[in-house]
């Protein structure tokens, strides 16, 4: 029977690998052993600044769980979204700590490096042409958003993955990557259906998070050609038609159709049934070929740099008009950059967080007129450089120590500062600047891939 | 009742970095037909309870997972200067007091 079976190592590389339920889901004989390892959803700094959102140590160790049990069982490793945001330093980032893992657990690993960082000139090319187009909702953009931009990655589908299966890879290390495409492109390689494979990446790319039961674990899925078997392994844990069904909801904005380089994958009449206590089985999936086949960009900008200042009150008397005390404090700040930096808006701002109030939920905050005891204030001076943003921080502290209430005959100190020195320098902030595909002229001109030796050869 | 004491999970969370998205599940069949059929959850009520327009809300009823999902586009850019969630995970919470009756 044509059947695929993989093993999901983790929902995120670095958050950790189960190591007893990796070395157990060995027993199902899988075909490869995949690790999603990035994602936006930390945010733009990741993308734009070229760093990872974990520590090193942190990626290592769940990296060495993978590749020493591929290589034990002697089948590909794929690692997708590498480092986080898959640029090519994020991607170099991963390569180091795999060469370190292959040095110290003496393996040799015949290493597929595929890279979506985005050339700003060939994308310029791109969207003259009109190959460059909007998603909804997507940020208005002109030409100068490729070269404003630090960095631009293409997020790739299966053929590159399955280019460099072909080719003989035990490791594949990608860059930016559709999650689900880590784990379809095998099972599609081979020939086992679109729908039913790419279901079954969405499901798993978040490791046993599709589960019901505790955290750890390793979640495992053979693909047929009617069929998808999940199955989690580590204690405790379940697959149930609901936890799986639910799953394919997550973090996406349509329930049933979601969009892939070569498609549209469609869950509209897929069926969940339970096989067993902790199995289930999904049929019924489909995915919908698209005529043209596109690249979902991620490009990430510098807004500028940031000092923040945190600080807290517990004056009734400002509580009780706390959105006018603010406001009034603002004014005054903004004033004063003016007057001393020679600032003002746009080349810097000064945002407010008032938390007890409204500051997770902002304008959609249904009790934001309910005013706590106490609030905490976290005031962000954003400029063109560090030492601009920092100087505006500065000049913010003392309008928020002096700025009092009326009901007080003299001076009072309004905002209780956690600090000494107020202010704490951020650095750079960047922001996501595309929600756009691309329409390569080719399916894989967006991405580049190497082969290296990681490791010694074996004799 | 309560939406929240009915649903077994109420979440919201990023679906890229423009839209944010809310799932509503429900622990069994009665739970998930007696929030439909009572027609608390709607396109309205979600457009007045998250300040954006009708337009702007998609809104689905998925039986397979006795779930509903609404998406909108964020209010604010994951990430941009004024954003306070940058998972989006903390913005469901006026869903839980919707009434069902």
């Amino acid at each position: 029977m044509n059947e695929i079976r993989y093993v999901a190592a983790t929902g995120a590389l670095g958050v950790g690998v189960d190591a007893e339920a990796l070395e157990q889901s060995l027993d199902l004989r899988p075909h490869f052993i995949a690790a999603d390892a990035g994602t936006t959803d930390a945010g733009p700094f990741a993308l734009g600044s070229g760093s990872a959102a974990f520590p090193r140590e942190a990626v290592k160790r769940d990296l060495a769980r993978v590749l020493v049990a591929t290589r034990k069982a002697n089948i590909p490793a794929l690692i997708g979204s590498a480092g986080t945001a898959g640029g090519d330093p994020h991607v170099d980032w991963v390569l180091d700590i795999a060469r370190e893992i292959a040095e110290e657990n003496h393996l040799s690993l015949r290493t597929a490096v595929i890279r979506s960082e985005q050339n700003r000139d060939y994308l310029l090319g791109l969207y003259r042409e009109g190959r460059v187009r909007a998603l909804d909702p997507a940020p208005e953009i002109d030409e100068t958003v490729f070269s404003r931009s630090a960095r631009i990655v293409g997020m790739m589908g299966v053929e590159p993955l399955q280019a460099a299966l072909d080719a003989g890879a035990d490791f594949v290390l990608a860059g930016r990557c559709s999650d689900p495409a880590l784990f379809a492109a095998l099972p599609t390689l081979r020939g086992l259906p679109p729908g039913l494979a790419w279901h079954a990446g969405k499901v798993t790319e978040c490791g046993t998070m599709a589960c019901e039961g505790p955290r750890g674990g390793v979640i495992t899925a053979t693909v047929r050609e009617h069929e998808v078997i999940l199955r989690p392994v580590g204690e405790g844990l379940r697959c149930t038609p609901q936890s799986i069904a639910a799953h394919s909801l997550y973090e996406n904005a349509h329930p049933y159709l979601h969009k892939e380089c070569s498609g549209i994958l469609d869950l509209t009449h897929s069926k969940y049934t339970a096989i067993d206590d902790v199995s289930v089985r999904i049929t019924d999936s489909g995915f919908i070929p698209s005529s043209d086949y596109t690249v979902k960009l991620e490009g990430a900008e510098l807004v500028g740099y940031q000092s923040i200042m945190i600080g807290g009150i517990r004056d009734p008397f400002i509580l009780r008009r706390l959105d006018q005390w603010v406001a009034e404090v603002r004014a005054y700040i903004y004033g004063a950059v003016a007057r001393i930096l020679k600032l003002n808006p746009p080349d810097w701002s000064l945002t407010v967080h008032v938390y007890g109030r409204n500051a997770v939920m902002g304008a959609m905050e249904p009790n934001a007129s309910e005013m706590p005891h106490e609030v905490g204030i976290v005031v962000e001076a954003t400029a063109a450089t560090q030492e601009l943003a920092t100087k505006a921080a500065q000049l913010a502290r003392q309008p928020f120590l002096h700025h009092g209430a009326p009901e007080w005959t003299s001076g009072t100190t309004s905002f209780a500062c956690l600090h000494n020195p107020a202010h704490i320098d951020r650095g750079a902030v960047y922001r996501f600047n595309l929600n756009h595909v691309a329409v390569p002229r080719t399916k894989m001109e967006m991405f580049r891939t190497e082969f290296v030796q990681l490791g010694a050869r074996p004799l | 009742m309560k939406l929240a004491e009915l649903a077994s999970l109420i979440r919201s969370k990023n679906a890229g970095p423009f839209v944010l998205t809310f799932d509503i599940v429900f622990p069994d069949d009665e739970s998930y037909l007696r929030a439909k059929e009572s027609g608390a959850l709607t396109i309205a009520r979600f457009a007045e309870l998250f300040r954006c327009e009708e337009k702007h809300v998609l809104f689905f009823e998925c039986d397979n997972a006795r779930a509903f999902k609404f998406s909108i586009p964020r209010p604010i850019v994951q990430g941009n200067l004024g954003d306070g969630d940058m998972h989006g995970g903390q913005q469901f919470i006026p869903l839980m007091d919707i009434e069902i009756r």
